[in-house]
């Protein structure tokens, strides 16, 4: 053993010790758990733990909140990631004009919300989106638009609870656009002006181009950031009205920590790390075809 | 030039306007908490309160008598549990995930690019995953319902480790080669030549790891049953449930377990955004 390799295992074992225990043995666990009928019965008493194999996996086909929260998490994650990267960009190309003055002042404000807890803001926008008192409400009133309320109706959960989280995060790829637009070629940007290329077109043909790869990282995170959605339908909604904004960790959490079911709320987060898994997967191939990565 | 003029009035005039959209919440969260009980439900919504009020920072922060027992919302014993959560988890988070980024990054031992891949490729697992069993595994080992408990996963630093180890590399490997060769010790060279290089990442990573512990909600939710222990936003998650109705109470909780971070991410915010950058933006 040289010196190095000792000094290397003395630096890194004691954090590697912990994410093995805390991290890649409940991982592995996990799957395990996933093929018992671990219950309450279980907690109680290890012996009463049966093999089931698949059967968990197959139950949940059979639940229909599973089906719903599946469908909600969907459409949180497929609304979500374009209004919560269209907000970044749009911001990021806004501040990014050489025109625009005090721009850290800016910076820093719009960035405030990401670093709030979600419980604190969330139990705020539940205020502003109240039916009857809410603020939002009044501003709609203003420019003559019914009131709406928006926690309370099926169709309006979700977008109401999507324009906090957009809100509260659009802050931090704001600022990882900004850093990818000021490495944007600035002789490529004016000889596409000299050639009389649209505002569009040079957006389209050299920033786009340019940001690609820090585009599709956002994106990627994005996705599995919005598929684990919890705490704003926890606080905001209860997962509720009509299960409308029950999401799958929500499913996950009322399965293993309400009820107790604990082998089939590991299912259930085995199904949550295979769609971030596919979504992962498939972006990384458009990476590929592009050589971003 | 006029023209120009014009333009960065309006580009100015957009960026202020959307700055200011986005903390309006932040702001009415402030006002309101001023009102006197009920204000902020009556009509039309008020936007500023008719008086300066304390009373919902009175009732929900201080410990009184009603009906002959002591009751309280449990939120200043929530804050020093937050406090003292968040403090001894970034701690502990810096004493072991910096030493581990520097490793990686500079010094050769065996297995260590396996391990580095390992821990790249892990990023892809959603936490939630281990923390059915990780309860379980809490449960054995009596951690259940403990502030050990809250912490040690947290402690799991592997984005720290390669945020460290990412910075480590710019240090040049003759700096550290020159150390060795006047026989300094790699714990010496650790100490007085790598740390104090990497000063303002380990000040980055301390801001990181305190707003994400003092943030964090699901895992305290799950390992904390009493009430007793709550961190904050488990407390004021269990306030919001109960007094749905109670809006400027509400707001006052918010205020308290918000202005904290908000305070030190605009003290420290140099920090946070650049590190988050890697320093590649100027104002």
């Amino acid at each position: 053993m040289t010196r190095q390799d000792r000094a290397g295992w003395l630096f890194s074992a004691p954090v590697l010790a912990i994410i093995a225990l805390v991290f890649v043995l409940p991982t592995l666990l996990a799957l395990g758990l996933s093929v018992t009928d671990y219950s309450i019965y279980a907690l109680a008493d290890w012996s009463n733990l049966r093999f089931v194999g698949l059967g968990n996996f197959i139950a949940l086909l059979s639940t229909p909140l599973f089906w719903r929260a599946i469908g909600n998490t969907l459409l949180f994650a497929g609304l979500g990631v374009p209004m919560a990267i269209g907000t970044s960009l749009f911001v990021a190309l806004l501040l990014n004009d050489a025109t625009v003055r005090w721009k850290p002042l800016w910076r820093v404000l719009l960035f405030a919300p990401y670093v709030t807890s979600i419980v604190a803001t969330a139990v705020v926008w539940r205020v502003l989106f109240n039916a009857r008192f809410g603020l939002i409400n009044r501003a709609l009133a203003a420019l003559g638009i019914a009131p709406l309320d928006w926690l309370g109706n099926p169709h309006t959960s979700i977008p109401a609870i999507l324009i906090f989280v957009t809100w509260k995060i659009f802050g931090y790829n704001m600022i990882v656009f900004t850093a990818a637009l000021s490495a944007v070629p600035a002789d490529l940007m004016e000889a596409a002006r000299l050639d009389g290329a649209s505002r569009w077109g040079r957006f389209r043909h050299v920033t786009l181009p340019a940001i690609g790869p820090t585009l599709l990282l956002a994106t990627m995170m994005s996705v599995a950031g919005f598929l684990q959605i919890f705490a704003e339908p926890y606080v905001m909604t209860l997962g509720g009205p009509a299960q409308s904004t029950t999401t799958v960790l929500y499913f996950m959490f009322d399965e293993g920590f309400k009820w107790w079911n604990l082998g089939q709320a590991s299912a259930v987060a085995f199904v949550l790390f295979l769609m971030i898994l596919a979504v992962t997967i498939v972006q990384t191939r458009i990476g590929k075809r592009h050589e971003w990565l | 030039m006029a023209v120009r003029r014009l333009r960065a009035i309006a580009a100015t005039t957009a960026a202020a306007a959307l700055t200011l959209l986005t903390i309006a919440p932040l702001a009415y969260m402030v006002v309101v908490s001023f009102m006197p009980r009920g204000e902020s439900t009556t009509l039309p919504t008020p936007l500023w309160p008719s008086r300066l009020s304390w009373e919902n920072y009175y009732e929900l922060l201080v410990r009184r008598q009603v009906d002959g027992g002591w009751f309280d919302y449990r939120i200043v014993p929530a804050l020093l549990n937050s406090l003292g959560v968040a403090a001894v988890s970034t701690a502990l988070g810096l004493l072991l995930t910096v030493p581990a980024g520097y490793a990686f990054a500079k010094l050769r031992f065996r297995g260590r690019e396996r391990l580095l891949q390992l821990l790249i490729a892990s990023l892809v697992v959603p936490g939630q995953v281990a923390m059915l069993p990780l309860f379980l595994i809490f449960k054995e080992l009596g951690l259940v319902n403990s502030y050990a408990g809250v912490i040690l996963p947290s402690l799991a630093g592997i984005f720290a480790i390669l945020f460290v180890r990412q910075a480590t590399l710019a240090i040049p490997d003759e700096m550290i080669d020159a150390a060795r060769i006047d026989g300094a010790s790699e714990v010496r060279i650790f100490t007085s030549i790598v740390l104090p290089l990497l000063t303002p990442i380990v000040v980055t990573l301390a801001l990181f790891l305190f707003l994400g512990s003092w943030n964090d909600f699901l895992w305290p939710l799950i390992v904390l049953a009493d009430q007793h222990l709550y961190t904050l936003p488990v407390a004021v998650a269990a306030i919001a449930r109960e007094h749905a109705a109670d809006g400027e109470l509400m707001m006052a909780a918010a205020v308290v377990t918000t202005m904290p971070v908000l305070l030190l991410f605009l003290a420290l915010q140099r920090y946070y955004l650049t590190g988050l950058l890697g320093g590649s933006i100027k104002g």
